[in-house]
Formats: C-alpha cells, sequence, structure tokens
C-alpha cells in the first residue's frame, strides 16, 4: 500500500451525450466533482451514473484492463478507464476534464460507440492460427522461449480500440485495416506454428495495409498495454521483403529507395528518390516541383552534396545489408 | 555560462529542399553564440523508410553518425523531428541492448569505430530550452513578434514517444498538451494560438503511397490554424515544414476549403526575433510567401 495521503480536488467534467434513439445532435453535461487521488477514470464514470443520471452508459466490464470494454476519450486521448488515474489525467489536462466517446461519429448511447469497424477489420487479417494440426496429437506441439519472444507481446492486445480510434489515418482512409488489426495479424505472422500464407500479403495491400502508416506514434503513444503497435507495423514491413511478398510498388520502392539513395551520395537525393519511387507517375509532382524550383528548393542530381567518407558508408551497406528486394 | 558547442546532424533535408533550415539554424547559433561542428560524415538517417526495409542496416548507419558526434566528445544536435526519432531511437535501442550494441559494433570496427553511447542526442529546439534557456532568449529579443498570432506545429517525432522524448530531453513534454514551443513562440514576444491539430501528424510520411490521407492531414492542420486565427505557422520540422508550405494546392482540395498560412521554421522564428534579417533567415525560399515581414 502507498503510504502518500490520499488528496482530493475538484474537478470539472464535461460529458458527452448523446441518445441515437432520440436525439439529432450530441451535447455535453458539465458535472463538478470532489476527485480523490486514489480514483480512476471509471470510477468518474460509476459516480456519473449512480450520484447524477442513470441514463448514463458507458461500457464496462472486468475493471482489471483485461476485458477491453471501457476505453474512452479523455480530452482526446484514447484512454482505457478501469487502468487511467484521475490523478495522471488532471496531471496532464487540469482540472477542467473532458470525457468523450472513442469515436463521437460513431456514438450509440453516450460512451457507447459501435465498433462495428473495429471488428471488421479485425476479422479480416485473419486474426487466428492456421495450421495442419493432428486432432489427436501423441505430444504438446511446443514453442521454444526464444520463438516465443517473437511475439513482441502482441498476444497481449485487449481488443480495446485505443488504438484504432487514435488513428488519424483510420479517420481519413475506411479501408485502412489500423493499428490494432495490424497487431493481430502481427501476433500470428509471427507465431512459428502459422502457415496461413494470405494474411501477410492481405496486410501489405496498398490503401488498406501497413503501408498507409503516416508514422504518428499515436497508437505507441495511447495503447494501455504498450504493446506499441507502430513496432509491429515495422516488422509486418521488413517481413513483407524477408518472405518475398513484398509487391513493387511506389510504397515498397520508396522504401528501398533509401538505400540506393544512401549508397550512391550517403545522404538522400530527394528528387532520384521521388522518381525511383514513382517511376513515370512522377508527372503529376511537377507543379509542385517547379514552385519548388522557382524558391531555390531543388538541388539536382549533380548538385548533392556527398557523405564525407562516403566509402565507409558504402563498406557498412555491403557488410550489413539483411535483406535483398 | 560556458559557451555552447554541439555536433550537429544537418539531416538531407536541410541541404536541399529546406536551404531557409540550414541558413537561420546557423544564424540562430551565430546571434547564441552556439558553436555548431557539423557532421559531414554523417549518413542520412533512413527516415523510418529505411527502417522498413532493413532494420539492421538502419542501426549500423544510425551508429556511425552517432559514433562521430562521440569522437568529439559532443552532444549530437537534430533539426528534423525524424532525425530525432531514428537517431535517438537506434541510441535507445542500443544502451538498453548490449547484445544487439555489440553485433552493431562488429560492424562498425570495419571502418575504425566504435558506438559506445556517450553522446546524447537532442533536438535544436530543446537544445535552446534546456540548454541556453528561455530567459536569455527572452532578454536578447530586439525585435518582439508581438504583432503577430502564431500557431505552433509540433510534429509528431519530437513529441512520440514520449518515452523516447523525455529520455534524450531535459524538457519533458506532454504529448497530448505539449508547451515547449509555445514557450518559445511567448519568448519571442509573439502570441501563441492554441488549436487541436498542434500536436497532430503533417501526412508527410505517406504523401506518396497515400496522397489523399497526406493532404488532408496536411489541410486540416492549416485550417486549424487558421480558424484559431493564426497569422502563421511555426514548427520544428523541416518535414511538416514542407507539407503545410508547399502543398497547400493539393491539401485545400482535399478538405474541400482554401487555405494558406505562411508557416516558419522554429530557426526563423528565433532568428526574425533576434534581429537576423530576413536575407539571413532565407524567407525568400518559402512556396507560400512570408509577405508580412
Amino acid at each position: 500500500m502507498s503510504a502518500e495521503k490520499i488528496t482530493t480536488q475538484k474537478v470539472n467534467f464535461k460529458v458527452f451525450r448523446f441518445n441515437a434513439d432520440e436525439d439529432y445532435l450530441p451535447y455535453y453535461e458539465n458535472y463538478t466533482m470532489d476527485i480523490t487521488s486514489e480514483e480512476v477514470v471509471l470510477d468518474v464514470l460509476n459516480r456519473i451514473k449512480w450520484d447524477h443520471d442513470g441514463s448514463f452508459s458507458y461500457r464496462r466490464s472486468c475493471r482489471h484492463g483485461i476485458c477491453g470494454a471501457c476505453a474512452i476519450k479523455v480530452n482526446g486521448r484514447s484512454t482505457l478507464a478501469c487502468k487511467e488515474s484521475m490523478a495522471t489525467m488532471i496531471e496532464y489536462f487540469g482540472n477542467d476534464i473532458t470525457l468523450e466517446p472513442l469515436s463521437t461519429k460513431r456514438a450509440v448511447k453516450d460512451m457507447i460507440i459501435d465498433k462495428a469497424d473495429f471488428w471488421d477489420k479485425h476479422a479480416s487479417v485473419t486474426p487466428y492460427l492456421v495450421a495442419d494440426i493432428d486432432e489427436c496429437p501423441s505430444c504438446e506441439n511446443l514453442v521454444s522461449p526464444h520463438d516465443a519472444e517473437e511475439l513482441n507481446e502482441a498476444d497481449l492486445c485487449i481488443q480495446c480500440g485505443a488504438c484504432h480510434y487514435a488513428c488519424p489515418v483510420v479517420e481519413v482512409n475506411s479501408d485502412f485495416f489500423g493499428p490494432a488489426a495490424f497487431v493481430a495479424a502481427y501476433r500470428f505472422e509471427s507465431d512459428v506454428r502459422d502457415s496461413d500464407g494470405e494474411r501477410l500479403i492481405n496486410v501489405n495491400e496498398e490503401k488498406q495495409g501497413v503501408w498507409d502508416c503516416a508514422k504518428c506514434y499515436e497508437c505507441a503513444e495511447v495503447c494501455p498495454k504498450d504493446i506499441n503497435p507502430i513496432e509491429k507495423i515495422t516488422k509486418l514491413h521488413q517481413m513483407a521483403f524477408k518472405k518475398g511478398v513484398a509487391k513493387n510498388n511506389v510504397a515498397t520502392r520508396h522504401a528501398v529507395g533509401f538505400l540506393h539513395s544512401i549508397k550512391r551520395n550517403g545522404v538522400l537525393d530527394e528528387g532520384g528518390l521521388v522518381l525511383y519511387s514513382e517511376g513515370l507517375h512522377i508527372v503529376k509532382h511537377i507543379p509542385v516541383a517547379l514552385a519548388m524550383f522557382r524558391k531555390g528548393k531543388i538541388v539536382p542530381p549533380w548538385g548533392i552534396t556527398k557523405s564525407d567518407k562516403l566509402d565507409e558508408i558504402q563498406k557498412l551497406i555491403k557488410s550489413s545489408s539483411t535483406v535483398k528486394f | 555560462m560556458k559557451k555552447l558547442k554541439y555536433a550537429l546532424f544537418t539531416g538531407c533535408t536541410a541541404k536541399q529542399s529546406t536551404p531557409e533550415q540550414m541558413m537561420s539554424t546557423m544564424a540562430v547559433a551565430r546571434k547564441l553564440g552556439i558553436e555548431m561542428i557539423e557532421l559531414t560524415e554523417a549518413s542520412c538517417c533512413g527516415a523510418s523508410h529505411l527502417q522498413d526495409y532493413d532494420d539492421f542496416l538502419s542501426l549500423v548507419l544510425n551508429a556511425r553518425n552517432i559514433a562521430y558526434a562521440e569522437k568529439h566528445g559532443l552532444t549530437m544536435v537534430t533539426i528534423c523531428n525524424t532525425c530525432q526519432l531514428n537517431t535517438a531511437m537506434t541510441k535507445h535501442r542500443l544502451d538498453k541492448n548490449a547484445e544487439l550494441k555489440a553485433k552493431v559494433n562488429e560492424k562498425l570496427a570495419e571502418i575504425g569505430l566504435e558506438y559506445k553511447g556517450t553522446s546524447n542526442v537532442i533536438h535544436f529546439l530543446y537544445a535552446i530550452i534546456d540548454d541556453f534557456g528561455l530567459d536569455k532568449i527572452k532578454e536578447m529579443v530586439v525585435k518582439p513578434l508581438s504583432q503577430f498570432n502564431i500557431a505552433p506545429f509540433y510534429g509528431c517525432h519530437n513529441i512520440r514517444p514520449s518515452e523516447l522524448h523525455d529520455e534524450s530531453h531535459k524538457q519533458k513534454e506532454n504529448p497530448y498538451n505539449p508547451t515547449s514551443l509555445d514557450d518559445l513562440i511567448i519568448a519571442c514576444g509573439g502570441k501563441n494560438v492554441d488549436y487541436e491539430e498542434k500536436n497532430k501528424c503533417c501526412g508527410f510520411h505517406v504523401e506518396l503511397q497515400a496522397p489523399h490521407t497526406a493532404a488532408v492531414l496536411t489541410g486540416t492542420a492549416i485550417a486549424g490554424a487558421t480558424d484559431n486565427n493564426a497569422d502563421m505557422m511555426v514548427t520544428p520540422c523541416p518535414l511538416c515544414h514542407l507539407k503545410l508550405d508547399t502543398q497547400t494546392k493539393s491539401a485545400s482540395e482535399a478538405i474541400g476549403r482554401e487555405v494558406s498560412l505562411p508557416v516558419l521554421h522554429m530557426q526563423q522564428m528565433v532568428g526574425l526575433a533576434l534581429g537576423c534579417t530576413p536575407a539571413e533567415l532565407g524567407l525568400k525560399h518559402h512556396v507560400t510567401e512570408v509577405n508580412f515581414i
């Protein structure tokens, strides 16, 4: 038990309210409460329902960070309500706290959202083990501790949706699988027992797959289980190259193009990279390139200042490369 | 105060598509009396894309860059958020994993180098805040930006993952409510604009493979700053700058609304307040013209 004294402070809550059956538009209800340093966000949700308005609705179940039901947004930050202490939220945001569902546009009633898009995407990455397993095995199917480590804790995901609804790409591109689905895909792709041949190809397809990740690290920041989804997304990129399923498209050429550029110059040849990635499609960049050229923002290939000691870089590329495309 | 001296990792854009960033970095360093030793041997950091292709190679190349800063016995200063992420991430991984560090050093030995882990890696924004000090900047301001509402645009890779940020810098940053750039704006005499997109993504890294997504993110950010009465935006990241400054046409089309704001590099804003001339700061290199200076 902590020996620290329990403290109390007044907090103003602005709470998203909406009932899809009755309301055209959502509105916000204000509540002011004394919050102790021991309370978690879920305690606040409970107190709103129990002390202020019995019709207030939210999902909850285990209260132990296992079921993933109670994720909401606190001041725009995806949060697992049963795990997040109010003290931390006050430290982050001060005494004016806004409680909203994970996605306001998907709200059904108050904090409850329609999570169908999340589950549809989760289901479409084959989130289960695909293996030819003897129905009556004579011994256990052993996985060594070393092989189990390859999962990198992806199996800890509780499908709370915190990362999915924090991802800016999910909001813009409805085809994008999103970080949680990629974690599920990685969890089984990295399992030595799995033999599915389609999953990795599927999560590497343009528009829906890992290549549309904007690398903003929002998912890593919000995950209540510290799974670091973008690390798994990066590993899925790498796996695609290692297992030879990476297609020759603008996204993969963009990644490989860095190697070519570094090999040649040490530094990046920005124009060369775009040309290598886009091929003939480079014409669509001409208007912006011209505007940049007029402002002295384009350096021709022959004008690039190469890295000093380029031979060292080239030597390292030769000796340390682990992938071929 | 002892004179500050850093090993400068310029990154690639400062030497190509954002020459004004290089100019303003050096102009501000001169004004502040900071000595910069440019790491001319450094390679590209891989920008998170080489990392998608060959993780080990990207570690080796970034470790080499840091090793050169170590040879000078200096802290490495980056001027690009993505360089900061990839370099600091390399340091984090090698310092935490002796086996990986040994493997990387085996390769570096081929060229007579060793990564020791003795040099810290920090972004110039935090070098100014942590090492130089905002109070001293305030004292040195000769041309306060008091007539301007300035919208800070932090850029993902300086504030997330927050653990990496906090490990590298003295000034901790709340990724949901960052304050450093706001504080710098105020120190320069400007009025900081609060808006929802200040800590959001500009879309730069999916510019080629997902142009619509990238354009929507850029447009939304500029629109957010505009709707909160910003006269201009300011960013510590040249990649964010490229998106916000050069891609306003596609951004406007994507969000169905004309958006365009002048965008300053963090260094240009500080330089203006300290009395550098627009020419010294390369203001003529912006696509969205900085026409009010």
